[in-house]
């Protein structure tokens, strides 16, 4: 396919991968934040092909995984009720909630319901006047211009029985979170290119100067990877903390006006707890007043909600990087993608998926990664 | 879900109240929103999230993109030829092994 085989060419990741050694002379640990990118990073091998002391954090780039746990059990409360038509992206249906999941709740009876775009769930409305149709809103500044489109058609319909459960949350003030803690160690970001494509770049100008941090904006293929690896090694070689962009073929400075005139029509910026890490101020989106007849919360009374993790997983700090899966104790046993304990273990986006996907510290590994098989030892 | 796949648009409908189209993602066609992309023509690229086309490809860039990619071989020869006359004591950096393409379908994130 075009756009994406010429960006996974193995000679030229070769040659990246080289020249990414040739400049490294310090040990280096680099933060992507996105779940899209760990993916990429640890199916393909790369971060274990990089000079030794380089170090890539995960970072905690992953939706689902960061959609806090009272928001999974409000959204299953609402899920349950009969006059209810429940619509969700796919990957959220086996989020664990402190005691069952969407899927479960399907199984059991509930009308729960996956769409591919939030568009499905304004026409599912649209068709069904007598249900009460509520799609779960959550996603980053990615996802936001479409769950704000789903709101503004819904009010431009005029439908009263189309609500959102939001659980929108923003990536510059997470960044900013990790590097205020007085645990980090995250020297350079590579910044999630699709969430620039919408927002551009200059929200994290400011952040580059304020902390001396390198950001290179950076896509999802693996060339894209090791080019936005070797270019913001490239800056702490050098002592520069600027942002980069790598991925110019998709993201702008401004970014994608129209789209975020959209989510500012809908949404307004306020304080976001992240599952695993916590409240982080001014991390998230809320409906606005005008809007306010479209809030799920606001419609179903849900009652107290009392949260329960799973004493076992340690998602929050898999999430802030400072462990990694092959640090918790029921990674590989207790949890697995068919029986996952946390969020990071379920999503396409996950950690824990990611490195379970890959065979990473599995006696017995699912999937035997490429790079394996060129290794000169096997 | 925040996955972001790049596809060709292969059909536009301007009559609706929102301006949507079909994109070809190398032989799978979708119905996408593109109401946030009202400079894209037929033919162009655009990148897909949940339905919306969030971004245009910029054709240009990708291939200077690449470009710089495979040059990288090139410069390294400049700058060992240059390192000759500047010799600065570091030692060679150690070989890698290469990263293989992926084989997974197309599917990119956030």
């Amino acid at each position: 396919m075009k756009y994406i085989d010429e960006y996974r060419d193995s000679e030229v990741a070769g040659k990246l991968v080289e020249e990414i050694h040739r400049i490294t002379t310090k040990p280096w640990a680099l933060m992507e934040v996105c779940g899209g990118q760990t993916h990429t990073l640890v199916k393909q091998g790369i971060d274990e092909a990089l000079p030794k002391g380089v170090r890539m954090i995960h970072g905690p780039g992953c939706p689902v995984c960061v959609t806090p746990l009272e928001q999974i059990d409000k959204a299953l409360a609402i899920a349950a009720r009969p006059d209810v038509t429940f619509t969700s992206y796919g990957d959220m249906l086996r989020v664990p909630g402190s005691t069952t999941d969407l899927l479960s709740l399907k199984a059991r009876g509930a009308d729960v319901r996956i769409v591919y775009s939030p568009l499905d769930a304004v026409r599912i409305a649209s068709a069904n006047p007598d249900r009460q149709v509520v799609f779960f809103a959550i996603g980053f500044e990615t996802t936001a211009p479409a769950n704000a489109m789903a709101v503004w058609q819904a009010s431009r319909l005029g439908l009263d029985n189309f609500t959102v459960l939001v659980s929108h949350v923003l990536v510059p003030p997470a960044m900013t979170a990790i590097l205020d803690s007085p645990t980090c160690q995250v020297q350079a970001f590579l910044a999630a290119g699709h969430v620039c494509a919408v927002m551009g770049w200059t929200e994290y100008e400011p952040i580059a100067a304020k902390y001396h941090v390198p950001i290179v904006v950076t896509g999802f293929e693996p060339l894209d990877l090791l080019e936005g690896i070797l270019m913001a090694i490239r800056q702490l070689e050098e002592g520069r903390a600027v942002v980069e962009n790598q991925y110019a073929r998709a993201v702008k400075r401004e970014g994608n006006r129209a789209a975020q005139d959209a989510i500012l029509r809908v949404f307004e910026p306020g304080d976001r707890t992240w599952r695993g890490i916590g409240s982080i101020p001014s991390s998230g989106l809320h409906l606005r007043a005008a809007f306010a007849k479209f809030d799920a919360e606001a419609r179903f009374d849900v009652g107290d909600i009392h949260t329960q993790e799973h004493p076992a997983c340690i998602a929050g700090q898999i999430l802030q990087g400072t462990k990694t899966p092959l640090d918790c104790t029921a990674y590989g046993t207790l949890c697995s993608p068919q029986k996952p304990l946390g969020a990071p273990m379920v999503s396409a986006e996950g950690v824990c998926s990611a490195y379970h996907a890959a065979g990473r510290g599995l006696a017995a590994p699912t999937a035997f990664p490429l790079y394996e098989l060129s290794r000169p030892d096997r | 879900m925040c996955l972001g796949i790049p596809g060709k648009v292969v059909e536009i409908n301007d009559d609706g109240p929102l301006r949507m189209g079909k994109i070809d993602f190398g032989g799978v066609r979708k119905e996408a929103c593109l109401a946030y992309v009202p400079e894209v023509v037929l033919g162009e690229y655009v990148i897909v999230h949940v339905g919306f086309a969030i971004s245009k490809l910029d054709e240009d860039e990708a291939l200077k993109t690449l470009e710089l990619l495979r040059m990288i071989d090139a410069d390294m020869v400049d700058m060992e030829l240059g390192s000759m006359f500047v010799p600065d004591g570091s030692p060679a950096p150690e070989a890698s092994p290469a990263v293989q393409p992926a084989t997974a379908p197309p599917a990119v994130t956030a």
